[in-house]
């Protein structure tokens, strides 16, 4: 095990601050609470700087003093730094001033943003010496540690719920990895993989390693804010799951504020959860700082989590920064995919129909003024959810290789321009 | 009548390493002070000031989430398991 910590000081309980070293542990032994990675900033403010910053190469691991590994990351060192598209067409739909897609639904190598996550757990696991690697997951986690261990040599593990979307299936198959259907929802996946890491010497990428697997998100932040020349975004609207990457976006800004990279502008961060399964969105509407578990029941099942770990301080964030939460329908959100594909050209999975319809409903609710700028997260690949939108985007038009029959075909459509 | 409680990782240095325990309780609120009796210090971990189950902490019964049965007044039958759970990150 390496002895070198980097900039990292040590694991502390976000409950009760106590700390612990920086091994695979992630909860707090007296009150079960989370571990956080606390890191030097005074070392990393001498170190990642503007101009430290222009020399390096285009991948998340450009802000690798924020992120939680001792050495160099030897895992996904290619992931991240997606585009940020602006999106002029989308931003009517929305009946926002201004909007921009942060696109994760190219994220290499596996097509959704736990690319992140899972190039910084997986690193970490090798310098702290696994040679197995673990997951419990939705399907993107499971197709990134598939994918990623794959690369880096390391046998792997992913549990998932048996009844996900077939190409989420498959997408982890082909990499190789022992793949475990549990009959049950994800919450009924964690609860197991819990029982699993206590028992089996593993690296559970979010849950023994869960402390640096979650600190990934922050790229996205990172990326966020250096692409938009180092102004933080007024408004980023996050989907929320475990309420985890939410988290973690708003640490990224304040960590920037912290070390002089960007001005303290106050960005706003707003959650997006899927009606049928929104904890955290319910609490937020009625008030309250803590959620009420829920069995989930939504086409968005990579964000069918009931009992979120993070929603807690997701609430919290939410709060603080004068954000707010939302959720949307099945229906709402296949029309939020549609909406972005055909006014951006881009195809997003589930998660990122429910992010888009919940903007539009935040923006309608003036919870973003129309005359604000808003940066919407979108996590993950319209291709491996097909099955949420076979048969209600339309069906080809057949015909035989005839001129007369295209021409009939067009004229009996008035819609179509003939110039 | 007795159910079996699984012991997580972090509360083992309580319970002497002991992975499985059993309690005769008739609910989980029972239970927690049961265990207490045998492992002192336990309690505090599980249960906060005013009381109730720590927001971090999950309980089940026969794998059902105790916020879905009855929290602290979730009875307990002979051959029940019992699991204590870290809250963990999503996926």
């Amino acid at each position: 095990m390496s002895k070198n910590s980097g900039f990292m000081k040590a694991l502390k309980c976000r409950e009760c601050g106590r700390e612990y070293p920086l091994e695979a542990t992630h909860v707090c032994e007296f009150d079960f609470g989370p571990l956080e990675v606390a890191y030097d900033y005074d070392k990393i403010k001498k170190s990642l700087t503007k101009d430290a910053l222009a020399k390096r190469p285009h991948t998340m691991w450009r802000f690798r003093e924020l992120l939680p590994v001792a050495e160099e990351p030897t895992v996904g060192t290619g992931v991240g730094y997606t585009p940020l598209v602006k999106a002029d067409r989308l931003a009517k739909w929305l009946g926002v001033r201004e909007a921009w897609v942060k696109n994760d639904a190219v994220n290499y190598p596996t097509l959704s943003f736990k690319d992140r996550v899972v190039s910084v757990a997986l690193s970490r696991a090798r310098e702290l010496g696994f040679k197995t690697v673990a997951c419990a997951s939705t399907g993107n986690l499971a197709n990134s540690v598939a994918a990623n261990a794959a690369s880096a040599g390391l046998d792997s593990f992913v549990f998932i719920p048996a009844d996900l979307e077939e190409g989420k299936i498959l997408n982890s198959l082909i990499y190789g990895a022992r793949v475990v259907g549990i009959r049950g929802h994800y919450d009924e996946v964690n609860r197991l993989c819990a029982e699993i890491a206590g028992k089996y010497g593993w690296a559970f990428v979010n849950v023994n390693m869960r402390p640096y697997y979650a600190e990934g998100s922050k790229s996205m932040a990172f990326e966020i804010a250096e692409q938009l020349n180092w102004k933080l975004p007024q408004h980023t609207v996050a989907p929320m799951a475990s309420g985890s990457l939410l988290t973690k976006i708003h640490k990224g800004y304040q960590e920037l504020i912290k070390l002089g990279l960007a001005e303290d502008s106050k960005p706003v961060v707003h959650g997006a959860q899927a009606t049928g399964c929104s904890p955290i969105s319910a609490a937020y509407k009625d008030g309250k700082d803590f959620f009420k578990p829920v069995k989930p029941d939504t086409i968005a099942k990579s964000l069918a989590i009931g009992t979120p770990a993070d929603g807690f301080y997701a609430l919290k964030v939410m709060k603080e920064t004068g954000g707010a939460s939302d959720d949307v329908s099945d229906d709402e959100i296949r029309d939020a995919m549609k909406a972005l594909a055909e006014c951006e050209g881009i195809f997003t999975e589930t998660a990122g129909g429910v992010t888009v319809g919940t903007a539009k409903k935040l923006v309608a609710s003036g919870k973003i003024p129309a005359e604000d700028s808003v940066v919407l997260c979108v996590t993950g690949n319209g291709l491996k959810t097909l099955d949420a939108v076979q048969g209600r985007v339309g069906e080809p038009d057949e015909i035989k290789p005839s001129l007369r029959e295209f021409e009939e075909l067009i004229e009996s459509d008035t819609k179509v321009k003939t110039k | 009548m007795a159910a079996t409680v699984r012991i997580p990782t972090p509360l083992r240095k309580l319970t002497n390493e002991q992975e499985t325990v059993e309690v005769e309780s008739a609910t989980i609120g029972t239970a927690v002070e049961e265990l207490e009796g045998k492992f002192p210090g336990i309690k505090e971990r599980l249960v906060d000031e005013e009381g109730e189950i720590r927001r971090f902490v999950n309980v089940y019964v026969n794998e059902e989430d105790i916020r879905f049965l009855e929290n602290q007044n979730t009875p307990l039958k002979d051959g029940d398991d019992v699991s204590i759970i870290p809250a963990i990150a999503g996926g």
